[in-house]
């Protein structure tokens, strides 16, 4: 088993027992909504409300509805696409990556960051539907054999990659997130009284009993699909910056794309686990669980990020000047200078200057201030991602094609909805389920709990009696 | 959980710890364990128990090679032999630009075959949430031992003693 050094900081604070951990997060699970979270859903639906009749009408009446435009054909549609597949890029992290490098911080966030995920990118996948016009035909996307003839999708188009890598992507995750529940359910419906709740939680516990072969089973297939999750994630964003890289757009064509948009994408991720969470720990009580250190840590990946995609934006600008292709240096500084120029400008200090303040711990530590600047960056991402959809086609080769871009209510409405969207889904999610990995935080709280020094003591006493080998550091966890 | 029959013997314990060092002491006793059940992985658990290492993985392999095939299969059939179409100027079959797609079936089939066949293997699955437990406590705090006494010569009170001996806090007797 493995021991940390005392000198670190106990994950877990407030000196929980494995009954406390249990107590702690089915609490609000167990209890009647509270008249926070009614107000609170009731908002996100009338937002969902007014999104809906936005979207009707953008699928009724057409496409025309939006601010597009003959040089304009992509702008906030794909921009929200992009915006919620990246913040979708964080839940996975954390679950698969940080579980393959051992940081067992993640137990305490890995739950709500994946739920986070999913509902992210079902916003995504809604503005994918939404930019079809038609989304009836949606599954055209698909390769089935069709009514013209067996003419088949376009497996070279990194359009169709598209399909295959979320859908894939969004139902690795889902699997991912519901094998991680299944031992938490079982815990709620070993608790529970009433009977809609015991079949229920019952039914999706899918007969859980936590037997030693189970467990190990368990722990292996997280391992697999951690291992095949973490190319996964890097393979969604790499074919999402892949539909702009492998045109031949001036500010679009250039290989720097999977990695900056990978980066981009944890970024904000990270910012939004950030949001939420910070709010999620003071309505349910966690800070025991989610504790300063947690908030660091993240800030401490946001800032990482955050240099990486500061840094591919100079590279990105460096090349454009020093390739010497007129058109593609065009379009930088027509980026930087042009009608646009507040996006770009918004956009760098966002990203850019922003995540570098955490480079001071007492900024980091701070919770408004991390609350704050998790909000900036991903409003900074948002324009990121503007940046280089709509600055990069508004100037056509022939400049009597030039054009601007303004959103209509229905982009701002059909924005809305994804919003709207998002947070009931995450509502409900935090209302009827365990926010936090009850059987991952009991799994470390023993080699990380303020209890430690009681529990090595325990083990020596055992070991006076000569009643029993100690195992520890037989097998390294 | 498959159903149970017959009478165990049920040892409770408080501490993960105990429970991984009376499993070998018992053991060494002579008494056949039937499983543990704990509210989170104890590793080194199932060594102990002397459960055999799961094969779950050489499955994963397996669905993971079916589905890089079938999505190889179906590109390379659509696009080189059903409807052949140079795009690009490219080879209708162009290997490098099927990688993408290669790579996420292969993850889909891997992942979903392998958590089809992990609950399978453990015989989880809807409409077993009925299914009687040794203590509900497991999933919470407790460590749960079970010991079927049908297939165990020692003496109910023999047991019983040396459960209570490498530290359960609970004996009790379930008969199902």
């Amino acid at each position: 088993m493995h021991v940390t050094s005392p000198v670190r900081e106990p994950l877990i604070q407030g000196g929980k027992t494995y009954a406390d951990v249990t107590e702690d997060i089915c609490r609000h699970v167990e209890a009647t909504p509270t008249k926070e979270w009614k107000i609170a859903f009731g908002l996100s639906l009338i937002v969902l409300a007014y999104g809906s009749v936005c979207l009707a009408w953008t699928w009724w009446e057409g496409l025309g509805v939006w601010g597009l435009n003959k040089t304009v054909g992509w702008a906030w549609d794909i921009t929200n696409f992009v915006w919620w597949v990246g913040i979708g890029h964080a839940g996975t992290l954390i679950s698969a990556i940080l579980l393959l490098f051992r940081q067992k911080w993640r137990t305490s966030i890995n739950r709500a960051a994946e739920a986070m995920t999913i509902f992210a990118v079902i916003c995504a996948a809604s503005f994918i539907l939404m930019h079809m016009g038609r989304p009836w035909m949606a599954y055209w996307a698909l390769p089935l054999p069709n009514a013209f003839g067996s003419l088949w999708v376009n497996f070279n188009s990194p359009l169709v990659w598209d399909v295959f890598a979320i859908s894939t992507y969004f139902s690795v995750s889902l699997v991912f997130w519901y094998i991680g529940l299944i031992p938490d359910l079982a815990t709620i419906r070993d608790r529970a009284t009433s009977k809609v709740s015991k079949f229920m939680y019952g039914t999706f516990a899918m007969g859980w009993d936590g037997s030693a072969k189970t467990w190990a089973r368990y722990e292996y297939i997280s391992l697999i699909l951690a291992g095949l999750s973490t190319p996964l994630v890097l393979s969604v964003h790499t074919i999402v910056s892949m539909d702009f890289a492998t045109s031949v757009i001036p500010g679009w064509h250039t290989t720097i794309f999977p990695p900056y948009f990978v980066a981009g994408a944890i970024f904000s991720g990270f910012a939004m686990v950030q949001n939420l969470m910070l709010i999620t720990r003071v309505v349910y009580k966690l800070e025991d669980y989610i504790t300063l250190e947690h908030i660091e840590t993240m800030n401490k990946v946001i800032t990482l990020t955050g240099s990486v995609v500061g840094v591919a934006y100079i590279t990105e600008f460096f090349i454009a000047w020093y390739g010497g292709v007129e058109y593609e240096y065009y379009a930088f500084f027509n980026r930087m200078t042009g009608p646009y120029w507040w996006a770009y400008w918004a956009m760098m200090t966002c990203n850019v200057i922003s995540p570098q303040l955490f480079w001071s711990r007492k900024l980091r530590r701070n919770i408004t201030f991390t609350f704050f600047i998790s909000v900036v960056v991903n409003i900074g991402m948002w324009f990121e991602r503007f940046v280089i959809i709509v600055t990069s086609l508004h100037r056509d080769y022939v400049p009597s094609s030039w054009s601007m871009f303004s959103p209509t209510r229905y982009d701002i409405g059909d924005y809305i909805f994804s919003f709207g969207l998002f947070f009931t889904l995450f509502l409900l999610f935090s209302k009827y389920l365990p926010v936090v990995n009850m059987a991952e935080v009991k799994a470390v709280l023993r080699s990380t709990s303020a209890q430690l020094p009681a529990k090595i003591a325990g083990v020596a006493k055992v070991r006076q009696r000569g009643t029993a080998e100690p195992v520890y550091n037989k097998d390294q966890e | 959980m498959a159903e149970l029959s017959g009478k165990y013997l049920v040892g409770v314990y408080d501490d993960d710890d105990t429970v991984l060092h009376a499993v070998p002491k018992l053991r060494k006793a002579g008494v056949k364990i039937k499983e543990v059940y704990s509210p989170f992985p104890i590793h080194g658990l199932d060594e102990a128990l002397g459960h055999p290492r799961t094969r779950i993985g050489i499955a994963a392999f397996m669905f993971g090679v079916t589905g890089c095939c079938c999505v190889l299969t179906l590109m390379i059939w659509t696009m080189g032999f059903d409807w052949p179409m140079i795009i690009g100027g490219k080879d209708p079959i162009s290997i490098p630009n099927y990688i993408p797609i290669t790579f996420e079936g292969t993850v889909l089939f891997t992942a979903f075959g392998m958590v089809i066949t992990f609950f399978i293997s453990n015989g989880l699955g809807p409409g077993t949430h009925f299914h009687p437990r040794f203590d509900v406590r497991a999933t919470d705090n407790k460590f749960v031992m079970a010991i079927e006494m049908s297939r165990n010569s020692m003496s109910e009170e023999e047991i019983a003693r040396a459960l209570k001996d490498s530290g359960a806090e609970e004996v009790n007797i379930k008969q199902f």
